[in-house]
């Protein structure tokens, strides 16, 4: 007789922003087997750059690829293509490069900060990140036109200056942030609530994150010291001392735990504020653009030829591009897109076995997978299907806290 | 704006039929204290069968279309759907793939439809769209 059942989550679920499904099999509580059926997000992109889009178009198609890291992909783009057609980027794009990177780090790891602590119960933590996190969205308002998607990033350089005005502005929130980041700091590592529900959970030995490639904060998590800014620099990081964080550096050891990812990307969020200033402090007068008529540039891509692959520290971890263009042919001729969250689901199996359901939510959610929405789960027991929705998961979640905090 | 009479809270569920998640997060953000959806009892809620409005985002992807219209089925009648974002109304960014099932509205067109452009929207609208919902609800329950 058969003791385990499946549990079925996904593709519509809470703590999944695309839809992917996750099928589980459970032995009373604990979780004894774990297999992920992804694809039901594919929209087509590579093909609609492929085929329908030129280069210029394709880089506004990039940013949609992810909506929380629609920097990281266009960068992408913009690498390899440059290093295709050779194109020279001024100084100072490249020190704007970086500081819209790191404000991208700073809002999706807030973000995700807020969501780790919906998923264990803890609402009003996650209304008091999103609350600290509007400080970055307003900047990137301010500096870029509009709060999600930029369009900032354009081949050879950035399409709007950060000037005095701006530079003041992101001063100002990185000393707001200082501030809010002890409090932060407070309630995520000292929280004795979180403590027990995110220390010794979803564990991956290092092993695990080095033989599944595991990539960005997850790794680190794990004690693997790899960071694309470290160890292949792009854009004018060169000049900054970055270093991979791992969560020995504030507690001394490494347990690969979920708590270990949240110390990384909260002293990641930390790092970002002191490359932001850093870029602000040394950035070089000049031009922000190679070449500003679009036309031109069109004409430039359209005649280059070769193939490039880029490498870009999105927050989640590494992101790939590999791009091929031909000579004649508008569109690019070859596009390869490998996103981070892609290679950090595997880990997904060493993290969930062994630990229970109540624990799926913040697991799922502490690789930061490109989390969405609607909640819902099949259970089949004995044939019969029995619909559970993500309220039930949320209160068994609740539940556990209640239970721990007595 | 908001109708007189607060019969009822407007409950919301979210449906993510393949959107990059820019929507996504703006839901949210209207949602947690800055813009505070939930001061005029507007929340998301974990089932379809709860809600009285679905927040729609995503073209629809193939692999998506049997699960969304599944789950918009089993919300009550009358059917409101906003769509929020340029991609759920016509396609946006992604029109011409080969992978779209959608646009939301030829696929189900027994519903009320509200359409929030923008790629992605600001919070502010969102809830002007739930706003507008509302109203609609209210007269229809007049009736």
């Amino acid at each position: 007789m058969r003791h385990d059942y499946e549990i079925a989550v996904g593709p519509i679920h809470p703590a999944l922003k695309e839809p992917i499904m996750l099928r589980l099999t459970i032995e009373g509580e604990e979780i004894v087997d774990v297999d992920v059926i992804a694809s039901q997000n594919h929209r087509g992109i590579e093909w609609i750059g492929m085929n329908r889009n030129n280069a210029i178009q394709s880089l506004y198609l990039a940013e949609r690829i992810c909506g929380i890291c629609n920097f990281c992909h266009p960068s992408n783009l913009v690498m390899a293509i440059e290093e295709i057609a050779d194109i020279e980027v001024p100084d100072r794009a490249q020190y704007i490069r970086v500081i819209q990177g790191e404000l991208e780090r700073i809002h999706s790891h807030l973000l995700w900060a807020g969501v780790a602590a919906h998923e264990i119960g803890f609402d009003s933590l996650l209304h008091y990140t999103w609350m600290v996190r509007e400080k970055v969205m307003d900047v990137l308002e301010a500096v870029n036109g509009n709060r999600v998607t930029k369009a900032i990033i354009m081949y050879g350089g950035v399409r709007r200056d950060i000037d005095e005005e701006k530079a003041k502005l992101i001063r100002k929130m990185c000393s707001y942030y200082r501030e809010a980041f002890n409090k932060l700091a407070k309630l995520f590592l000292e929280d004795d609530t979180i403590k027990k529900r995110t220390r010794e959970i979803g564990i991956l030995k290092y092993e695990d994150a080095m033989k599944l490639a595991a990539a960005g904060p997850t790794a680190r998590a794990s004690g693997v010291k790899k960071d694309v800014r470290q160890d292949f620099p792009y854009f004018a990081y060169p000049d900054f001392d970055v270093h991979a964080i791992t969560p020995d550096k504030l507690l001394g050891y490494t347990v690969g735990d979920v708590y270990d990812r949240i110390v990384v990307r909260l002293l990641e969020v930390k790092q970002s504020l002191e490359i932001i200033e850093e870029a602000l402090d040394n950035m070089p007068p000049g031009d922000i653009i190679a070449e500003k008529k679009l036309v031109k540039l069109m004409a430039k891509i359209k005649a280059s030829e070769g193939e490039a692959v880029a490498r870009y520290e999105a927050p989640r971890g590494e992101d790939i591009h590999y791009v091929m263009l031909k000579q004649g042919y508008e569109p690019l001729y070859s596009w390869k897109v490998r996103a981070p969250t892609y290679i950090n689901i595997l880990s997904w199996r060493p993290m969930l076995l062994g630990y229970q359901i109540a624990d799926i939510p913040i697991i799922a959610a502490s690789i930061d997978p490109c989390l969405s929405c609607t909640n819902r789960f099949a259970v089949v027991k004995d044939g019969e299907e029995k619909i559970i929705n993500a309220d039930y998961f949320h209160r068994l979640s609740i539940e556990k806290t209640r239970r721990l905090k007595k | 704006m908001i109708p007189k009479a607060f019969k009822r809270s407007l409950w919301v569920f979210h449906i993510n039929s393949g959107s990059c998640n820019g929507c996504d997060i703006e839901i949210i953000a209207a949602l947690t204290p800055r813009y505070d959806a939930e001061r005029f009892g507007i929340k998301l809620v974990g089932s379809p069968r709860h809600a009285d409005v679905i927040a729609f985002t995503g073209p629809v992807t193939n692999d998506m279309k049997d699960k969304v219209i599944r789950i918009i089925e089993q919300t009550p009648d009358p059917k409101v759907i906003v769509v929020i974002g340029s991609c759920g109304i016509g396609g946006g960014v992604f029109h011409e793939s080969y992978h779209l099932a959608g646009p939301i509205d030829k696929l189900y067109p027994n519903a009320k439809y509200f359409y929030v452009p923008g790629c992605p929207p600001r919070p502010e609208a969102i809830i002007q769209a739930f706003a507008k919902a509302w109203e609609w609800l209210e007269e229809v329950e007049k009736k």
